[in-house]
């Protein structure tokens, strides 16, 4: 277990620099390089971390659905691990999305919040994978636990393309997508965009790695711990 | 329309959150660390004797 550690710790360290480096980069874009917008000023700077997290929460859920199918298919707890991982980084993007939105709607639009398609099904998407990892802590057996929120996953997966596709697919208060249509960004801020989501995706990487190694450790504690009872168990014969 | 407050504002939660998550998973990873250890011994224990 130490020289695993030990073997970690040096692609970690040179992972978060690297991170470090371009949120350092994307944050210099979104408040000196990129131009101020015409109508809602220096408010709109809250857009290139906004609707970064948005799509980077919809990336780890992708991650959580690889993972759940994978498990289902393979039934190896790496799996398990893969999608528990990404439900707990892709729930700190979803938490980010949801509360920035409306700190820039009440400024932009004159409301916290409206129940159109793209916010509520943002929502209900926090709510199934909160719910996600409740239903893990009711479950004690590793298998059935992972079966079961293996199968709950792959039914939360449905409302991640209804999320992506809600401002196609109905009017709604939230702005339909800006970012290829002429006449919507300037091409430094898509730069600057892009840059944002480039640097929270490979922000997003790590934290699901560093997650998995938990999961890992968790595992190894639960291995442990089956041999030091079969041990006592064995003393005590 | 400047609302230099709600973007301090927005940036501070999204640092802060991020921040607090890494907290808790490198608390986790820590307790867990231990955790091996002491099984680790506990084990070693049981072996000697």
């Amino acid at each position: 277990m130490a020289t695993e550690t030990k073997n970690d710790a040096a692609p970690q360290a040179v992972a978060s620099i690297i991170v470090a480096a371009m949120i350092g980069a994307a944050i210099y874009g979104a408040f000196i390089w990129a131009p101020t917008e015409k109508t809602m000023g220096f408010l709109q700077r809250i857009f290139y971390f906004h609707a970064a997290s948005g799509e980077v929460m919809l990336l780890a859920f992708c991650v959580v659905f690889i993972g759940n199918i994978g498990y289902l298919m393979r039934r190896k707890p790496e799996w398990d691990w893969l999608a528990t991982s990404g439900v707990e980084v892709g729930l700190v993007f979803n938490t980010i999305s949801l509360v920035t939105g409306p700190i820039w709607a009440k400024p932009a639009w004159g409301i916290w919040w409206d129940w159109d398609a793209r916010l509520t099904s943002t929502f209900v998407l926090w709510i199934l994978y909160i719910s996600y990892l409740l239903l893990r802590r009711l479950i004690e057996n590793p298998e059935k636990r992972a079966v079961v929120s293996a199968v709950f996953g792959v039914f939360a997966f449905l409302d991640v393309p209804l999320v992506y596709f809600s401002i196609w697919w109905w009017r709604t208060q939230h702005p339909p997508p800006l970012i290829f249509k002429s006449g919507g960004l300037s091409p430094e801020m898509l730069k600057v965009f892009l840059f944002s989501m480039a640097a929270l995706s490979a922000l997003m990487v790590m934290m699901i790695w560093r997650r998995y190694k938990l999961e890992s450790l968790r595992h190894s504690v639960e291995e442990l711990r089956i041999e030091a009872e079969y041990q006592n168990e064995g003393g005590a014969k | 329309m400047n609302h230099f407050g709600s973007v301090v504002a927005a940036y501070m939660f999204i640092w802060g959150i991020l921040m607090v998550y890494q907290f808790t998973v490198s608390r986790r990873v820590s307790n867990l660390r231990q955790e091996v250890e002491r099984l680790k011994e506990t084990l070693e224990r049981g072996k000697r004797n």
